[in-house]
C-alpha cells in the first residue's frame, strides 16, 4: 500500500497553479476548517425561531441515473438530519426541497426554474449526470441561483458554465483519469489497451487518460469505442492487441455484466491486468454471478465501498449516518448497494454550502452573491465529519475540488484498497477563471 | 386570410396569451415560454398528422436538426443569434425534405418505422460526431451570445415574448395552411388518398410538403430551444421528443389547429404536478391517455368541435 503525498519537484504550469492556489488556500484554510469543524457552535434555539434555508435538490428518481438519485437522496437527507442536530447553518434549520429531474435535461432546467421561482430555494444542488448539469446551468446562471453539481464531469473546470455552478464536493474526470495513470504504468504496465462506450464519458476516459500514461511514459496501444447501443462485445475483443498488459475498462449502463462475462470467456483467465471504473459497477454487487472474473482485477473507486485499514473515523462516522454496512450495502437490505464512489459528495458539498454560508453570513437570497464567492475562497478542506472521504482543496477560479483516489483490488469477493493517490496527482492547469465572471 | 369568427378565435388566443404574462407568476411565466416552444413543435406536427393523417415517429431528428443548426453554427462559426435562428430552420426544413422524399415511399406502420428509424440513426449519428456534438453531454450556448441587437434572449421577458411571437407566427401560418386549397387537399389525403388520387392529385408533393412544412416548424422549436434556454444536446433527438409532439396532438385535438397548444399545455402540467405525488409519472399519463381513448377520442378540442357545429379549423 502507498500513499503519494509528496508532490513531484519538477516545476510545471501545475506547479504555479498549485503555488497561487495554496497561497490563498492557506490565508483561508484555518477559517474554513473552524467553520465546518465547530458546527455545534450556534445555538438550535435560533434555528427553531427563523424561517429554514430551502436546499433545492435536483435528484434523479427516475430515468437512467434512478440508482444513483436513490443513494444521493439517503445521503443527502443524513447530512441534512446532521447538519440540522448540530444547529443548522447560521442558526437556521436546513430543509431539503428535492425534485425529481428525470434524469433528462431539458426537466431539470424546468427544476431549476421550480427552485427559483417556485419553491424560492436559496440554492439549488444535487445533479450527477453531465447532461442534466449542462442542461440546467444556463438556466441557473441566469437566475442567479447558486448551483451546487456532484457530478464529477469536467464541463464545471472546462470554462463550459458560469459563475453560478461550482463542484466543490468532488473530484472531476479529468482529474481521477490523470491521477491512475502513475501507479496503472508502474505496477500493471505500460501498454494500455482502451475499451470505452462511443459518447462523451468514453472519449473523456480516451482522452484524458491516454494523455496522462504517455507522461508515465507508456501508451494506449489500441483504443476499442463500443457503439451505446451494443449488446453483445465479444466480437470487439479480438482487436485487443496481444501485447497489452493492462485492457482498461470503462463500459457504463445495464450491459456491463454481460460485457465482463464475455471479457471473461474471451480470456479464460489468461489475460492482460484489468482495470476499470467503478462507475460500471456502482449499485451492483461485486458477488453477482457473471462477475467472477473480475477476481484479482483493479478498479478506481472515489470512496472505498468496503471498510478496510485505509479507512478512517470519519469514514465510519459518515457510513453509519447514511445507514452503509461494512460492504457497502444498505444495514437494512444487503442487497441494496450503494453508489459509494460518488455519493459522498452529496454529504460534502453541504458541508461546504454550510460552510459557504456561515463565511458568507447569508441570510437570503440577496446574498448569493456573497455566498458564491465565499465558496470560492474556501480553499482547504481537511479530513474531518464534513469531509469523510479525504481532504480536498477547492480551486475558487475552475470552481473544481481536487482530492485523493483510492485504487482497489478485486479479492475474496471483496474490493480491497490498495493505494491512495495525492491530491496532487490529480490536479491541472486552469483552463478557466470564472472569478473574472460579473455576479 | 379572410377575416371570420375563426381567425378571430385564433388572433384572441394569441393576445390571450400575451396578456398571461401580466397574470402569472415568474414560475407560470417561464412555464408558458417553455409550452409556445413546444407547442410551435407540435403545431407542426399537426399538419403531417392530424391533417395528413402521416404518423411519424422521427420529428426529434428535426428539432434536434434546428437545435444543432443554431447552436454548431453560433459555436463554431460564431453566428450570430439572429443568423443561427433561420438556419436551424433551414437544416430542419432540408433535411425533413431529404427524408420525406425517401420515408415516404412507404406509408401507414412502414412510414412510422423508417421515420423511426431515420430519427435513431440521427440520434446515434449525434452521439458518433460527440467532437464536434459534444453527443450525450451537450453544449451550453453563452448567455452573452444569445441576444439579437440589445434584446437579451435569456432574460425572463424577452424570453417569453420571443416565445410568444415565434408560436404566434407558427399559428398563423398552420391556420392559413389548413384553410387554404392545399390544406383541404392534406385533409382529402388524410380521408381517402386513392380517392384523392382519382380527383386528379398527386397526393405526393402534398405530402412531401406536410413533411416539409412540420419539419421546418420542429426546427424552429428545437432552434428556439436553444436560443432561448441555452443547452443544446443529443437527448434533444431521442425517441422521447419524438414521441412528446405525437402526445400533445392526441390530447389536444388532432386536426385542430389549436389543439397542440391545448395538449401541450395539459401534458406539460399533468407531468409537472404528477412528479410531485408520485415517481410513477408517467402512470398518470397513461391513465389520462386511456381516458382520452375511452371518453374523449378526437381529443379535448376534436370532442368540443364534435359537440358544437364544426367551424374550428
Amino acid at each position: 500500500m502507498t500513499d503519494q503525498a509528496t508532490p513531484k519537484a519538477t516545476e510545471t504550469p501545475v506547479d504555479e497553479n498549485r503555488r497561487s492556489l495554496l497561497k490563498g488556500a492557506a490565508a483561508v484554510g484555518a477559517f474554513a476548517a473552524g467553520t465546518q469543524m465547530l458546527p455545534g457552535m450556534v445555538p438550535y434555539i435560533q434555528a427553531q425561531s427563523s424561517e429554514p434555508i430551502k436546499i433545492g435538490f435536483q435528484v434523479h428518481k427516475t430515468g437512467i441515473g434512478a440508482a444513483y438519485g436513490r443513494w444521493y437522496d439517503r445521503t443527502t437527507r443524513a447530512a441534512a438530519k446532521l447538519i440540522n442536530e448540530e444547529g443548522g447553518i447560521n442558526g437556521r434549520e436546513i430543509e431539503i426541497v428535492a425534485e425529481d429531474d428525470g434524469t433528462d435535461p431539458k426537466r431539470g432546467a424546468e427544476v431549476i426554474e421550480k427552485f427559483a421561482t417556485q419553491h424560492k430555494t436559496d440554492v439549488a444542488f444535487g445533479t450527477l449526470f453531465s447532461h442534466v448539469v449542462i442542461g440546467s446551468s444556463p438556466r441557473a446562471g441566469e437566475l442567479k441561483m447558486p448551483y451546487f453539481v456532484v457530478s464529477e464531469g469536467h464541463h464545471v473546470a472546462s470554462g463550459g458554465l458560469n459563475r453560478y455552478t461550482l463542484q466543490p464536493g468532488i473530484t472531476d474526470v479529468k482529474s481521477q483519469v490523470q491521477s491512475m495513470a502513475p501507479w496503472v504504468a508502474d505496477n500493471l504496465g505500460k501498454k494500455v489497451t482502451m475499451i470505452y462506450p462511443d459518447f462523451a464519458f468514453g472519449h473523456d476516459h480516451r482522452d484524458f487518460f491516454s494523455e496522462a500514461i504517455a507522461k508515465q511514459g507508456g501508451e494506449v496501444v489500441a483504443k476499442i469505442a463500443i457503439p451505446p447501443t451494443e449488446k453483445s462485445f465479444t466480437k470487439y475483443f479480438p482487436q485487443i492487441p496481444r501485447d497489452t498488459d493492462v485492457l482498461y475498462h470503462v463500459m457504463v449502463g445495464p450491459a456491463v455484466l454481460t460485457f465482463v462475462k464475455e471479457l471473461g470467456e474471451f480470456f479464460g483467465g489468461r489475460g492482460p491486468e484489468i482495470f476499470g471504473f467503478l462507475d460500471s459497477l456502482e449499485a451492483v454487487d461485486i458477488n453477482t454471478p457473471g462477475l467472477e472474473f473480475l477476481n484479482g482485477s483493479y478498479f478506481w473507486e472515489g470512496n472505498p465501498r468496503y471498510t478496510s485499514d485505509m479507512s478512517s473515523e470519519h469514514d465510519a462516522f459518515y457510513r453509519k449516518a447514511v445507514g452503509v454496512d461494512d460492504t457497502g450495502a444498505s444495514v437494512s437490505d444487503s442487497k441494496d448497494i450503494a453508489t459509494y464512489s460518488h455519493m459522498f459528495g452529496c454529504w460534502e458539498t453541504l458541508h461546504i454550502i454550510k460552510a459557504g454560508m456561515e463565511a458568507a453570513d447569508y441570510s437570503g437570497p440577496d446574498d448569493r452573491a456573497k455566498l458564491i464567492e465565499a465558496v470560492e475562497n474556501i480553499g482547504v478542506m481537511p479530513h474531518s465529519r464534513a469531509h469523510p472521504q479525504g481532504d480536498k482543496l477547492f480551486n475558487g477560479r475552475t470552481h473544481q475540488s481536487f482530492g485523493h483516489q483510492f485504487i482497489s483490488k478485486v479479492e475474496g469477493g471483496r474490493l480491497t484498497p490498495v493505494h491512495k493517490t495525492s491530491i496532487f496527482d490529480g490536479y491541472y492547469p486552469d483552463e478557466v477563471d470564472y472569478t473574472t465572471q460579473k455576479l | 386570410m379572410r377575416v371570420d369568427r375563426a381567425l378571430i378565435l385564433h388572433l384572441a388566443v394569441i393576445a390571450l396569451l400575451f396578456a398571461m404574462q401580466y397574470v402569472m407568476s415568474p414560475y407560470h411565466q417561464g412555464n408558458l415560454a417553455r409550452i409556445l416552444v413546444l407547442a410551435t413543435y407540435a403545431t407542426g406536427y399537426n399538419i403531417l398528422f392530424g391533417y395528413t393523417g402521416l404518423l411519424s415517429l422521427g420529428h426529434a431528428l428535426f428539432f434536434a436538426a434546428g437545435m444543432y443548426g443554431a447552436g454548431m453554427t453560433m459555436r463554431y462559426w460564431d453566428f450570430p443569434a439572429i443568423a443561427a435562428f433561420p438556419t436551424g430552420i433551414i437544416a430542419a426544413t432540408a433535411l425533413a425534405f431529404l427524408i420525406g422524399t425517401l420515408a415516404l415511399r412507404t406509408t401507414g406502420v412502414a412510414f412510422m418505422i423508417v421515420t423511426l428509424m431515420f430519427a435513431q440513426a440521427g440520434f446515434l449519428t449525434l452521439l458518433y460526431f460527440n467532437e464536434y456534438t459534444r453527443g450525450d453531454e451537450g453544449f451550453v450556448l453563452p448567455q452573452a451570445d444569445r441576444a439579437i441587437g440589445m434584446i437579451d434572449l435569456s432574460a425572463d421577458d424577452t424570453r417569453f415574448i420571443a416565445a410568444w411571437v415565434i408560436f404566434s407566427v407558427g399559428l398563423l401560418i398552420a391556420l392559413a395552411i389548413v384553410r387554404s386549397k392545399a390544406g383541404r387537399v392534406l385533409i382529402a389525403i388524410r380521408e381517402n388518398e386513392e380517392r384523392t388520387r382519382m380527383l386528379g392529385f398527386n397526393p405526393f408533393p402534398y405530402k412531401l410538403g406536410a413533411v416539409v412544412v412540420s419539419g421546418a416548424f420542429a426546427g424552429a422549436a428545437g432552434a428556439a430551444y436553444a436560443l432561448l434556454f441555452g443547452s443544446v444536446g443529443a437527448s434533444f433527438a431521442s425517441i422521447q421528443y419524438s414521441i412528446e409532439p405525437l402526445l400533445f396532438v392526441l390530447l389536444g385535438g388532432a386536426g385542430v389547429v389549436l389543439g397542440p397548444l391545448v395538449g401541450s399545455i395539459l401534458i406539460f402540467y399533468l407531468i409537472d404536478y404528477a412528479r410531485e405525488i408520485t415517481t410513477a409519472y408517467l402512470i398518470v399519463v397513461g391513465v389520462a391517455l386511456v381516458l382520452l381513448i375511452l371518453f374523449a377520442r378526437k381529443g379535448v378540442l376534436g370532442s368540443i368541435r364534435r359537440r358544437t357545429d364544426g367551424w374550428l379549423p
